[in-house]
Formats: structure tokens, sequence, C-alpha cells
């Protein structure tokens, strides 16, 4: 249940601000060879902290009841369910080869 | 005019008449009465086409039917019968209906949401019905690309705008139940108290959310690329068939647990009711539930064994899919222990849940077969298979969904059925669909491939009596419907709890009034609870009336 | 005006659990557009490991400068929906008003930025389909990059442009004096949803838009 928590603006202009940095440094990064997948991986991490500020602050979800949680993360494993074993076919296709070859 | 004239009780079914009653209502149950209609419209549709295929393959050659036709058919069948009547039959019927009234609630967290997705299934029906006039899609029910998506000269954009819009409806239904479940429960009514037939159509509902908007989004990427020719599963760009597959198994595997979730959901129902017994192991059942609609989700990739998907993504998903049987298998276990030393009648209801658990169990099995990679390498897109889902979908949910309409029937309408006629009927239809499918497993075994309209000579037989089986079941089919209208008018009034049945729906008037209780019910027993039937089920607390 | 009473709809028993329950059902939704959107990363990512060099330079050929305002635009966008949700629940109808057009400002800023971008690519042929035109070798999966170029930023568009028209009803009901401390339900969820559709755009950006450019 969602016992209505006011924020204070103080905290919510932290947040953009801290979101607004962020975006900086991800377009920065971009140019910066970090060698093999690493710009992919660090491109990705900054991207899910900013969701997490904008889920657990803008969204309040910081503040609501486990039930909230359990919605939220079960919203984003399915799609880690999705994208992961899935991905396991087009990442494993050459491993093994027919009978006989 | 005289005295003696009793006061005609007001309910949900009276209370107010005229189209735009129907068609505006926000009452649940009024709601489901309107899917009803229309997913028995849909099944007759469905019907129709089986009716062609099984007349076509009385005879080895292709003699009724042109290839690119029966191509349609096929595919007009399982999309209407899946989209159309399967999938929501009895969560938008018999869960629209029973579940306010089995947690002690005035009506679903959100009417207007309900009426929504009734009138979202019917345009996509529309979109669909259209489609099928306008000369039908060939590429069967699922959609594979390339053919899907560049090469099919049918009309595909429209029909899977019609199933993406349908889809909406599932989505809506799904979410209006779980924070129904959660949030409107009566006091006393825990979840351990809850019927399992709630747990179950709760376990659906995580399907329809999780998993609806996966098939949305892949039929839409189908349509763009027939629209606009985006190239996202164009072979020539390097596009990958495997891709769509995948796409659209994540959610279609799950929606076939979608479809019998909720008849599970039923059979716990009618195998209490009629042992007179408590179920056995109610934790178990209701875990089982949310097991099968977890690792329903995991196991897609069995259906793409022989599709060139690498050979250890095909290992991973078997060994899932060998472990999603253990939850249902649980279930057919404890039912049965639930039977064991009961005290059993058999009233059509029953005779449709005892078919239940010997075709469940064969269809489950013949499940088990195909999860196993080696198996199913050689009787992939065979007979085999058709057996094997038309066991968990027609010998297994279409017969919970008879059986459940018929022990809810007085419950949704104050008359009771005519009983002979009835158990007639499921034991026609029990008889019809095993002759109509049990020869399938041998044609698939003996290699007869699904999807052909012509086949060997050798195969004439077994696919005659198949035919002959179908046509029984038809019969089987029709008498319900023509003596259920019937009992409307004609059958002795129902009371409130006929079948002296355990459960919030039968502690208040048969029809119900518009707000299910007259007073919100307070809970004080546990599900089922059919040992000590003269302890009452729920206390009314005086304060806590229904209406401020 | 001044506070509404705490009316709730008939089938529940009371404000705070009919609020619960709209709460709730949002999230439930949004679990849905996840999934949704989800479908397409999945597709992106199939590529992407089979198509490395391709995406790569393809995704060179999208504005990397208008890509980042527009994700700045939306930050400040949400940054503004918070603030009208905040003065909601203090009753504070003038400054949901305010909060509320500033959103809407911002959110028509991205979609302008964004169908200016579609322009240009419509201009520079990099629309898949027929006319389409790339330079090299990789012109297959370049196809195929842009096709989810435009598939996923469209689909962000569209839920852009719904967003933008749940504000305007919002301002339109606040204005009436639908809302007060005791109930603004509609302006919390119609915030969730506009702070999802900003973080898709949070994952789109990298995605399309950085791929190889630390490659030079």
């Amino acid at each position: 249940m969602n016992i209505p928590h006011v924020v204070s603006i103080k905290l919510y202009a932290a947040i953009f601000a801290a979101l607004l940095l962020l975006t900086l440094s991800t377009t920065g990064m971009a140019f910066v060879d970090l060698g093999g997948d690493l710009n992919a991986l660090v491109a990705v991490a900054i991207a899910i902290v900013k969701a997490l500020l904008v889920i657990l602050f803008f969204m309040h979800v910081r503040y609501s009841s486990r039930l909230t949680w359990v919605f939220v993360g079960a919203g984003f494993f399915w799609l880690l369910i999705l994208l992961t074993l899935t991905m396991t076919d087009p990442l494993a296709r050459g491993w093994l080869s027919p009978v006989g070859q | 005019m005289n005295d003696s004239v009793p006061e005609r009780r007001v309910h949900y079914l009276n209370v107010s008449y005229g189209l735009k009653s129907w068609l505006l209502t926000t009452d649940h149950k009024r709601i489901a009465w309107l899917y009803l209609v229309s997913v028995t419209f849909f099944f007759f549709i469905g019907g129709l086409f089986a009716t062609l295929i099984r007349i076509e393959l009385l005879t080895p050659q292709g003699d009724l039917v042109q290839a690119e036709t029966y191509n349609k058919l096929f595919t007009m069948h399982g999309v209407t019968m899946i989209f159309f009547f399967l999938i929501p039959s009895i969560p938008a019927v018999l869960g629209n209906f029973l579940i306010p009234l089995m947690i002690g609630a005035r009506d679903l967290a959100f009417p207007r949401l309900n009426l929504a997705s009734w009138y979202l299934y019917i345009i996509g029906g529309l979109f669909t019905l259209v489609a099928a006039a306008a000369g039908g899609v060939d590429t069967g029910w699922t959609f594979y690309t390339p053919y899907s998506s560049i090469y099919s000269n049918t009309h595909v954009a429209l029909t899977v705008v019609g199933i993406f819009v349908t889809g909406f409806s599932s989505i809506l239904t799904g979410l209006n139940f779980v924070v129904t479940v959660h949030t409107m429960r009566a006091p006393g009514m825990g979840w351990f108290r809850l019927p399992l037939f709630v747990w179950s159509h709760y376990a659906t509902s995580i399907i329809f959310i999780l998993g609806t908007p996966v098939i949305a989004i892949t039929l839409t990427l189908v349509a763009l690329e027939r629209l606009f020719r985006l190239g996202i599963f164009n072979p020539e760009l390097g596009g990958d068939p495997l891709l769509f597959q995948h796409l659209f198994w994540f959610y279609s595997h799950p929606a076939v647990y979608i479809m019998i979730l909720p008849a599970m959901g039923v059979i716990s129902e009618l195998i209490t009711c009629f042992s007179r017994k408590r179920i056995f192991g109610y934790g178990f059942v209701a875990f089982s539930s949310l097991a099968i609609a977890v690792l329903g989700f995991l196991v897609w990739g069995h259906h793409m064994f022989v599709s060139g998907q690498s050979v250890y993504a095909g290992l991973i998903f078997s060994v899932l899919s060998m472990l999603v049987a253990i939850p249902s298998a649980i279930k057919v276990f404890n039912w049965t222990a639930t039977l064991y030393k009961g005290s059993i009648s058999y009233d059509a209801p029953m005779l449709y849940a005892l078919g239940f658990i010997g075709l469940f169990t064969i269809g489950g099995l013949t499940g088990l077969f195909l999860a196993a990679l080696g198996v199913d390498v050689h009787v992939h897109d065979t007979y085999f298979v058709i057996a094997h889902f038309h066991y968990i979908m027609v010998g297994s949910s279409v017969m919970a969904y008879l059986g459940g309409i018929h022990f809810w029937w007085p419950k949704m309408t104050g008359r009771r059925y005519p009983e002979v006629l009835a158990r007639l009927a499921a034991l026609i239809i029990f008889l019809g669909f095993n002759l109509t499918f049990f020869p399938q497993f041998v044609l698939g075994y003996l290699g007869m491939p699904r999807r052909y309209h012509v086949y060997p000579p050798e195969f004439q037989v077994l696919n005659v009596l198949s035919t002959a089986g179908a046509s029984i079941l038809a019969v089987g089919y029709v008498l319900p419907l023509i003596y259920l209208i019937w009992s409307l008018r004609y059958s002795p009034v129902a009371g409130m709890n006929p079948w002296k049945a355990r459960g919030l729906e039968w502690q208040t008037p048969s029809p119900p009034p518009t707000d299910n209780f007259e007073v919100t019910p307070v809970v004080v027993q546990e599900a089922y609870a059919y040992d000590v039937l003269d302890e009452p089920e729920v206390i009314y607390a005086p304060e806590k009336a229904a209406h401020v | 005006m001044s506070d509404t009473p705490a009316i709730h709809a008939h089938q529940f028993d009371d404000p705070v659990q009919q609020h619960e329950a709209s709460w709730l059902g949002m999230w439930v939704f949004l679990a849905t557009e996840v999934m949704f959107f989800g479908g397409m990363f999945l597709g992106y990512m199939f590529y992407r490991s089979a198509y490395p060099q391709g995406f790569a330079s393809a995704s060179d050929r999208l504005d990397i400068w208008l890509g980042t305002i527009n994700t700045a635009v939306l930050i400040c966008s949400s940054f503004t929906m918070a603030l009208a949700v905040r003065a909601g629940q203090i009753g504070q109808n003038r400054l949901v008003m305010i909060f509320l057009c500033l959103t809407i400002v911002l959110g028509t800023l991205f979609l302008g930025i964004k169908f200016t971008e579609y322009y240009q690519k419509f201009e520079e042929r990099l629309v898949p389909g027929n006319d389409f035109r790339f330079e090299g070798a990789l012109v297959s999966s370049a196809e195929i990059f842009f096709s989810f170029y435009f598939a996923m930023t469209g689909m962000h568009a569209v839920h852009m442009i719904i967003g933008v028209s749940l504000l305007t009803a919002l301002i339109v009901k606040t204005s009436r004096g639908r809302f007060s401390a005791t109930y603004n339900t509609p302006i919390e969820l119609v915030g969730l949803y506009w702070h999802f559709v900003d973080i898709v755009w949070i994952f789109l950006f990298p995605l399309l838009y950085l791929v190889g450019r630390h490659l030079g």
C-alpha cells in the first residue's frame, strides 16, 4: 500500500541533477575505448543506475510497500528471463555439431 | 391482483432490462454473460473449420478443398479456437462471474476496465472475422516468418491486428483479477482460505500480464514488416526466422497454461463438492498453480527442437520441460487422493471432472514424450503433437469449462438443468473425444505429418475413425447448447445452494443480487469444509453493511 | 474549489482500498509495458550480437547530440512531473497545472526533436525499405539496425503522444477542481506512466546512439 509520502523538492532536485550528470557521462564515456564489450556494459550499467533513481525516487518505490517491490521486481525479472534464456540460443549455436560430423 | 402473489426478488438479471443495460453494464456477472455468448459463438466457428478439416481428411486425396484452402482452414481453426475461445473461456466467463463472489466482494476492482476488456475482445474478433470472410490466412496460427512477414498473400496484417487487440482484453482481465485478489478479499478471507479456483486464476493472471505483451509486440513487428517493409525478420538482410519463433513461443507456450490452469481450478471445486471432502494437500495444489505459471515461462524452446536452435539451448529447454510436469502431476495425485474414501456422486459436473483427470493424465504424459528431445525429433509436426495438445485443450480444458458451466448454472441463472440429458451429453463427449483423438496418436507415431490435406492411403482407416469420432463429439457439444437454453425457461427454479457446496458463492441467492451480498460476509471457515457442514461458513457482522 | 469529499467507487469499502487498488493496477500495467518493449530489446540484442560492426557503423549515422539533448529533455520532464505529483499531494492545484504544462512542453519538445531526426533520416535515405541506402558491405545489418531504430523509437513516440494526451486530460480535470490533497490518484498514476516512458528512453539512448562511437 502506498502511504502518501511527500518527497522534498531538494531531494527531487538532487536526483534530477544526478540524472543529468549521468547522461552527460554516458555520452562522454561513449567516445573512450574501454576495450571489448566493456563500452556496452558501462553504458547499460549507467542506464540501470539512472532507471533505479527514477524508479526509487520519482516513482516513490523507495517509500512503497513490499508488495509494490514484488510487482516492480517481477516485471524486470521476467524481462531478464526473456533476454537471457533466449540469448542462450544464438550464443551457443556453433558449440555442438550434429552426430557424425 | 391478489395478495398471495409473492414479491419478485430483484437480482442482477432482472434489475434492469434492455440492450443498453447489457452493453453498458459494469456488473461482472453480466459481463460474464456477454463473454459466454461471444465465446460460444467463436467456439462453433472454430468447430466449423474443424468439421471441414475432418471431412477433407476422410480420404487420402485432396478432394474437398485445395491445398491453399486447407492451409487457411487449419489456420483459422487454430486462431479462432485458441485466441477467441480457449484463452478467454474459463477466465472471462467463470472467472469474471465467480471471483468477486468467491472472495466476498461486490465486484472486481475495475468494473469499467472489465467492460472495456469485453469490447476489445469483440473488436479483435471482428477484425479476425473480416479477415476470414475476405479470404482468411494460410500461415498456420503460429505465423512463422518469413512466410507470414513477406511471402504470404493472405490477410495476415488484419488477423494479427485482431489478435493484438484481443490480447489487450486478456491483459486487462489479468490485471483486474490480480488487483482484486490482493485488495478486495472479505474479512477473514486469508490467502489460504481462498478456493483453489481463485488461486488458479491468480496464477493464470500472472501469465496474462507478463506473457501477452510479448506476442503483442511480436505480431506488431510482423505487421510493420508487411506494411512498411521493416527488415527485422527478412532473411535477405540477415534476419533470423528463429528470432520470431523465440518471441512467438515465449508467449504461446505460457498461453497453453492460460488454457489449463483455470480448468484445473474448476476441477478442484468439482472434485471436492462431489466427493464431499476437503481437498487433499491444499497448499500443494495452490503452490503448484503458481509453479506451473512460473515454470511455464521457461520451456518455450521445446517447440523449436528441430528449428535450428542451438542444441545446448534445446537441452536446457528439454530439462525444464520435464520439471514443469511435476506440479501438474502433484495436482492429479491430490485430486485422486481427494476422491479416495470420498462420498462420490456422478452428477454431470463430476462426470466432466473425472473425464478431465483421465484425459489430462494422457495429455500430460504425452507432453513428456514430446519434452524428450530425442523423441520429439521424430514426432515433431506429426499428428502425435496434435493429439497431445487436443487431449489437453479439448479433453481437459473444454470438459472443465462445460463441467463448470453446469456446476454454476443454477447460481448464474437460478435454474437447474436437465440432469439426465447432461450426463448423456458428457458421456457422448467423452466417447466422441477419444474416438477423434486417440487414433491421431497412432497416426503421428506412424509418421503422418500435420497440416497436410493429403496423406498416404495406409492412414485412411485411422483418419476415418477420427472423423467419425468428431461427428459424435459435435453432437455432444450441440446438446448442452440446446438444453441449457431450454432450461432458462422450463427447468425447476434452483435454490441458494442446490449442490450443498462450500464456498461463498453458494451463500448468496441464486441468481445473486447486483452487489453479490446483502451484507459483507466475514469468513470463519477454511475452504472445502465438507466434513463440518453444520458449522457456518460466514458470519455477518451487522456493522459491516455492504453499502454506506 | 476546496477539498473534494473523499468519495470512493462503490465496489470499494473505503478510499484507502481504492487508492491501493489503483496504485497496484498501474504497476501491473507498467509490468506489461516492460514486457512489451522487452520484446524489441530482445530482438535488438539478438542481432547486435550477430552483427556488431553493422550495428556500430549504422549507429554512427544517428545524431549523438540531438539524442543527448533529447535525453536531457525527458529527464527534465520527469522532474517537472514529479513536482506536479508532489503539488497534487499537498493540494496545490495551481502548481499542479504549472508543472503539468511544463511537462507537456518538454514532452512536445522531445517529440519535435525526434521527428526532426526522422525527417533527416528520411532525407539521408536511411528508412528501411526499397529506398534504403548505406555505403559498404554492412548495408544489410545496417538496414536491420534502422528497422529497430524506427520500431523502437516509433513505439516510444506513440507512448509519448499518449502521455501528452493524458497530461492534457489531467490539466482539464485539475482546472475543474477534481483533485485535492485527499484525492489526487490520477495525477500520481499518470506520473508513474510518464516516468516509465522516460525509463524506456534511458535505455534506448545508449543502445541506439552509442554503439560504436568509441571505435572512432
